[in-house]
């Protein structure tokens, strides 16, 4: 179980991997996260799923080496096995309960920032093969990390990128690209956003502003992730909401992403640490000090 | 040895001031002579109470007996026929209101310490190298029964059904088996490599089939079970579920965090050791908002992670509902109980860091429906504790999944399974137990019902032919 069947690296730090896990790929929908442990003494790490093959049994997922546990996740090879994969995790997207009828009259945009083009994929692929097609704005601070553009251009109608720097597509982050859409009269009636905390926040407040009714995906701190630990909480709307059991997706006008990114800091010393322990191996405790 | 018949033998423990600094196990047991000298108190009353104080039944004097005799492997058998986890509940049952309160001996001194006996057993036969085993009469069914959950309810359901002849196997969300025998309670009351790992072996090896990181209602439904995977049965034994909060100010600060996620961090996941990769907070003075076991348990381990603590709790020590004994051994560990005490609100620095608890003084006023004096706020009395980090135990609220997953499965208002005398719930073929039915109570209380409902599942099955 578990064995990983293909692997190759997207960007600088970003990794996908297919990996064998019948249970995750014979249910999971768009939307859904799982859990994976990269071995037997590994942290219990919430990832999303950005494609499944059910005959095959395998999931495939992308992430970008952002601490110690996902770091060691991607030294994993062909032929590894990951300790454990649990899901799908989460409720699937509101999207796909929606009659397709309903959803091909839908003027839909997703907004894709660094590796939530991974989720946003999965529910691109799933319409399209629904016969639903929908336009995209795919983000990132430079050309070099824009991931799977091939693959998105194969599931959008149309794929628009922007980049920070200006070395790709629309010179400006997603705002800046939806805003100039807007300005040339292409209409939304719906908006799913999924990327950092701080870009869905700025989405949210611009398709607010222009009355797009949004959602987006939430990948908060999380444990067991089936509604027991209580670690992955928000703030919806004023109200206390678990993002395992009640999310991942949320009404993106009424998430507190302030809160939400205050709540993502809380390990975050913890994690520099095992970083750097990991990487700097045996020569880790030479001498500076602080976490001796 | 002198015995004073009145008393129960005395069971050694780690000194309080060294135990406060590790997770060992605080309580030593008995050694051989301790627990025969204990088990010679017992009277064997042919009208034995203290069975029928047993959730799960066991036959307390005849294992007694065989005690006394020097026959541990007598003595094991004995409680095989009865509990798939004596090893666990030896250490976490609260016997004091279960089959100790019913014991003759209890009328003019102490009951017989039925607890530390039953563990000297079961730890015992684990050193000895035995194993419970199949009926020699079993025969086998040929029927699947799948479980929900691989806690105590689960175990025991499954362990009783395997005995039974059925092909059983369990589902686990986690990436470990034994529910909140590992991710709940902490290594120092019951530790998961000598007992609990133990004893899912010795539930594996009656034939039971254990399959983690499966979690039924995501990756497959109850419907699932019964359609593509040929099951004839199924016990939801998923557990309890949602930790509750406050809904004070300040809740969503960084520092407060729910029992049910600090206590996973630190068991679970082993955050206690400083090897650890899964990251938990060390605070300097926590504050721990309930009374129950999980406070408990909760308080006890902030304390070995070197925190100063004080539990908050609204009521008085009278109402504490955590067992006697623990908060006898937190109290011995230096763990400060704020009582009649309750947080209004949660302060935090500029950056949402924890600074202190805001409390306000509680009285007790008129009992209330449940007959406990219900605590009323004292006017003007609130006061500031600081601290870095607060640990709500405040309960849970069940889990949804198998709920929303499943149709026909009814609930009651409080969103506990419900089920019948059998323990089935309203849907045919699917029998619930523990905490998904009562909310949060006790592991032998899990044990019973799912010791129950396994009868309730053979009876069942055998009239459906």
């Amino acid at each position: 179980m578990f064995e990983i069947v293909a692997k190759k690296q997207l960007g600088t730090n970003v990794w996908y991997m297919e990996v064998v896990a019948p249970l995750v790929a014979g249910k999971a929908m768009p939307g859904q996260f799982l859990i994976v442990r990269a071995d037997e003494e590994g942290e219990r790490i919430p990832l999303t799923v950005c494609d499944y093959d059910r005959e095959k049994g395998i999931v495939t997922i992308v992430y970008a080496t952002v601490g110690a546990e996902t770091e060691r996740m991607s030294r994993l090879n062909v032929g590894d096995r990951f300790a454990d994969i649990v899901g799908p995790l989460g409720r699937p997207s509101d999207l796909v309960d929606l009659p397709i009828e309903e959803l091909k009259k839908k003027k839909i945009l997703f907004i894709a920032g660094g590796v939530g083009t991974a989720p946003v994929y999965n529910q691109l692929k799933w319409l399209h093969e629904n016969g639903v097609e929908v336009d995209c704005i795919q983000g990132a601070r430079t050309k070099d990390l824009l991931i799977l553009e091939d693959e998105m251009k194969a599931v959008t109608k149309n794929l628009y990128f922007a980049t920070d720097d200006g070395s790709y597509g629309i010179h400006g982050n997603v705002c800046v690209a939806l805003q100039q859409l807007w300005d040339e009269g292409i209409r939304y009636d719906h908006c799913v956003v999924i990327g950092p905390v701080i870009m869905m926040k700025f989405a949210c407040q611009l398709t607010k502003k222009l009355g797009i009714p949004t959602v987006v995906s939430m990948n908060t701190i999380m444990v067991d992730g089936t509604g027991m630990c209580g670690a992955c909480r928000l703030l919806v709307g004023g109200e206390v909401k678990f993002c395992c059991v009640d999310g991942p997706e949320f009404d993106g006008w009424e998430v507190d992403f302030d809160q939400a990114m205050q709540r993502s800091r809380l390990y975050k010393t913890e994690e520099g640490r095992l970083m750097l322990k990991l990487k700097e191996g045996d020569t880790h405790h030479g001498g500076c000090g602080v976490c001796s | 040895m002198e015995v004073d018949v009145l008393k129960k033998v005395p069971v050694s423990e780690q000194d309080p001031k060294i135990r406060a600094t590790n997770f060992d196990e605080v309580n030593l047991g008995y050694t051989k002579d301790e627990a025969v000298l204990e088990a010679s108190r017992c009277l064997t009353c042919k009208n034995a109470r203290c069975i029928n104080g047993c959730p799960v039944n066991i036959n307390i004097p005849a294992f007694i007996a065989k005690v006394k005799e020097g026959d541990v492997a007598g003595a094991y058998e004995v409680i095989s026929q009865s509990s798939a986890l004596p090893a666990v509940c030896g250490r976490v049952c609260p016997q004091e209101t279960q089959c100790e309160a019913q014991c003759i001996r209890g009328i003019k001194g102490e009951a017989v310490s039925i607890g530390r006996l039953e563990r000297f057993v079961a730890d015992t036969a684990k050193e000895m190298g035995i194993k419970p085993s199949l009926p020699a009469d079993m025969v086998k069914k040929n029927k699947k029964v799948a479980v929900i959950g691989a806690g105590p309810s689960g175990l025991t359901c499954a362990g009783d059904l395997a005995k039974m002849g059925y092909d059983v196997t369990i589902f686990e969300a986690l990436h470990k088996a034994g529910g909140v025998l590992v991710y709940g309670i902490p290594e120092f009351r019951l530790p998961k490599e000598k007992v609990v790992a133990k004893e899912v072996e010795n539930v594996k090896a009656l034939g039971v089939n254990i399959v983690t990181d499966a979690v039924i209602g995501r990756a497959l439904t109850i419907d699932d079970l019964f359609e593509k995977e040929g099951f004839s049965a199924v016990f939801v034994g998923s557990g309890a579920g949602l930790p509750r909060f406050m809904n004070i100010p300040g809740e969503q600060s960084l520092g407060v965090f729910s029992a049910n996620e600090y206590l996973t961090r630190s068991n679970l996941m082993g955050a206690f050791s400083e090897d650890s990769r899964t990251p938990i907070m060390r605070a300097k003075k926590a504050v721990i908002v309930g009374g129950g076991n999980v406070a408990m348990d909760a308080a006890r381990t902030a304390k070995r992670l070197g925190a100063e603590v004080h539990v908050v709790y609204r009521r008085s020590e009278a109402e504490l509902p955590a067992r006697v004994e623990e908060v006898h051994h937190a109290k011995e560990e230096g763990i400060i109980f704020d009582l009649l005490t309750n947080p209004v609100e949660i302060i935090a620095d500029e950056n949402s860091w924890v600074t202190g608890c805001k409390c306000i003084r509680m009285e007790l006023g008129e009992p209330d429906a449940s007959g406990r004096r219900s605590p009323v706020e004292v006017p003007g009395s609130e006061f500031l504790i600081e601290c870095d980090a607060v640990i709500m135990s405040l309960g849970t609220s069940p889990n949804p999944l198998i709920k929303t997953t499943t149709s026909g499965l009814e609930t009651n208002k409080r969103g506990g399974i419900i089920v019948n005398e059998s323990e089935m719930t309203t849907r045919e073929g699917v029998f619930a137990g523990g905490d998904a039915v009562t909310g949060a109570a006790t592991v032998i209380l899990a044990m019973g019902a799912g010791k129950s409902a396994a009868k309730g599942i053979d009876e069942y099955l055998s009239n459906k032919g």
